[in-house]
């Protein structure tokens, strides 16, 4: 491995010794210090108040929206995202690149604008606000409301991850299976689903953190009623607000470990399939 | 791109002319799939996307040009950009350390630092805001020193870039990875065996061969935190024409019902960062060797 990658050009080894150094200082700095400083805050009084700000009623009705939140989202985009990913990998029609922008899209939009886009069709003076109003339906600062932000910040992410695998993955095992008599749903499930599964994996998992730890765009349409549409990155917002910096910095905490367990799983699945998951290169 | 008799055969087997451009597959499902695709595209994005489009309008040429050239908005424009144009350029050396470091050395803890490069992406980011705060805040662990020496990081516009700087390191650092992986050691070889020292090496040979990632991570950096909003508003403090952000002032706007007012901002954002990426864009293309 090392002989592979090791040019017979190399630096001098305190050269390397520093740049070793100075990107571990640097990642320690940026990326780790923010971490520790978390969990470091959250258990500043010890571990019985930490947990008592997570078990909080209002704490638990924003950990039981943001689940269900999650619930919803996730799998309307892995369903759009395996479907999008099957058309553009499996057929050649005109307009594919442009679709795939398109696909790409929410992931250069702002937190916020993702949020403010749907106030502008259904808030009060939205486009459908006073037709839904005169009929008593409520979508901004509703479940339905944080359900479509929700779904607008994390819709890129599994088509993301399983395009440029099923496009290297090519089309002749499907044939094959279509020739020999399959249904569509059955070379689905039997040839592309066993190719794509940890990548699916992988795109879910990513989108399934988006989704709980989105802020800005389900910031914009929640109105912040407490216990009533508050997530929890929301829930953190106003523990903090109000300087209850323990409560702020505990539910802070458990969001952080779902970071780790994602990528935790993220580096499991890596190691697992020898390819690098992600969705952070075009 | 096979037709149906011939299922399986590589796409280059089959003769030009035979080729067509609009689906001949032997598999199925391309109604379903692309149909289903086309509806959760256009309910979820493009429709919403409509409403920011044509929204602005209803007051007028006049009224948006008056609501983003308000003093305030403007300002808030201009943090924004200029935040997040910094933050990138700084994210650009420090990605390429830790992007060199992880490709050309092995030392123990590397996987664990790989690993680590992703939690920008990962972490909620107002719990970033928020540990952000505690780091910086003139009594937290990182801003106790710094503001024993003057500088002061947390409410201010340096707390923006700093906020920024975090969310956008990961996208320089996986952008180089792979190339920086595939540069071929042959051409270092080459221009050490003619004479050139290591740093003539780097600064000719490896640094062009870079560039157009380099410029790639800096786009895709710039494009995230020039939206920034949950890692910046804990940290920023918010101080209106001082260290208030665009994505921020589109909130007071919606709060005050402002709806026309807020998606003008909202799509002037858009517009500017997209104009920016397309320039990015050609720029880059100028920057790709010429030979294949």
């Amino acid at each position: 491995m090392s002989v592979a990658i090791r040019p017979a050009v190399a630096e001098a080894p305190w050269v390397r010794r520093f740049v070793i150094g100075a990107a571990v200082l640097s990642l320690a700095l940026l990326l780790l210090l923010p971490l520790l400083a978390v969990f470091t805050e959250a258990l500043r009084r010890g571990l019985a108040p930490a947990l008592a700000a997570i078990v909080e009623p209002d704490a638990l009705a924003a950990v039981r929206l943001t689940l269900l939140v999650a619930a919803i989202a996730v799998p309307v985009n892995t369903l759009g995202g395996i479907a999008a990913a099957w058309a553009i990998s499996k057929f050649d029609f005109p307009g594919r690149r442009v679709l795939v922008t398109l696909i790409e899209l929410p992931f250069s939009v702002s937190p916020v604008i993702s949020g403010l886009v749907w106030v502008l069709l259904f808030g009060s003076q939205g486009w459908f606000g006073p037709w839904l109003e005169a009929r008593d339906v409520r979508i901004v600062f509703a479940l339905p409301g944080l359900v479509l932000a929700t779904l607008f910040v994390t819709f890129p992410f599994v088509a993301r991850t399983l395009l440029p695998l099923m496009q290297e993955q090519g089309r002749a095992e499907e044939e094959a299976a279509a020739t020999l008599g399959a249904s569509g749903l059955q070379t689905f499930r039997h040839v592309t689903l066993p190719n794509i599964k940890w990548a699916l994996l992988a795109g879910v998992l990513l989108c399934n953190a988006r989704a709980m730890g989105e802020f800005g765009a389900v910031a914009v349409v929640s109105g912040h009623i407490r216990g009533e549409t508050n997530t929890m990155p929301l829930h953190v917002e106003i523990l903090y607000n109000e300087y209850q910096f323990v409560g702020a910095f505990a539910v802070a905490a458990l969001l952080a470990l779902l970071a780790l367990v994602t990528l935790l799983a993220k580096g499991a699945l890596e190691w697992l399939t020898g390819r690098r998951q992600g969705v952070e290169t075009p | 791109m096979s037709t149906a008799g011939i299922a399986g055969l590589s796409p280059a087997a089959v003769p030009a002319g035979r080729r067509r451009a609009w689906p001949r597959s032997a598999l199925p499902g391309l109604r379903p799939t692309l149909g289903l695709t086309l509806l959760w595209l256009s309910l979820l994005v493009l429709l919403p996307l409509t409403g920011l489009l044509l929204r602005p309008w209803e007051i007028g040429l006049d009224g948006v040009w008056r609501v983003v050239t308000e003093p305030r908005a403007l300002a808030a424009l201009r943090l924004s950009f200029g935040a997040a144009i910094l933050a990138a350029l700084i994210d650009l050396p420090l990605g390429l350390l830790v992007a060199w470091a992880l490709v050309r050395y092995r030392f123990p803890g590397r996987r664990l630092l790989d690993a680590m490069v992703d939690l920008p992406f990962a972490l909620p980011t107002a719990v970033a805001g928020l540990a952000l705060v505690a780091l910086y805040a003139p009594n937290g662990w990182l801003g106790a020193p710094l503001s024993a020496i003057g500088v002061q990081v947390a409410y201010s516009r340096a707390g923006v870039v700093m906020a920024l700087i975090f969310v956008g390191l990961p996208f320089v650092v996986r952008t180089l990875e792979p190339v920086l992986l595939d540069l071929p050691g042959e051409a270092e070889e080459a221009a050490a065996t003619l004479g050139a020292t290591r740093l003539q090496t780097l600064r000719h040979v490896v640094l062009p061969a870079v560039a157009p990632a380099l410029l790639t991570g800096f786009s895709l950096a710039f494009a995230r935190a020039v939206g920034e909003y949950g890692s910046v508003i804990f940290i920023a403090g918010n101080t209106p024409m001082v260290s208030e952000i665009a994505p921020l002032v589109i909130v007071t706007r919606l709060e005050q019902y402002d709806y026309a007012g807020a998606a003008a901002i909202g799509l002037t954002m858009l517009a500017c960062s997209f104009l920016l990426l397309l320039l990015l864009n050609l720029f880059g293309r100028r920057l790709r060797p010429r030979t294949a």
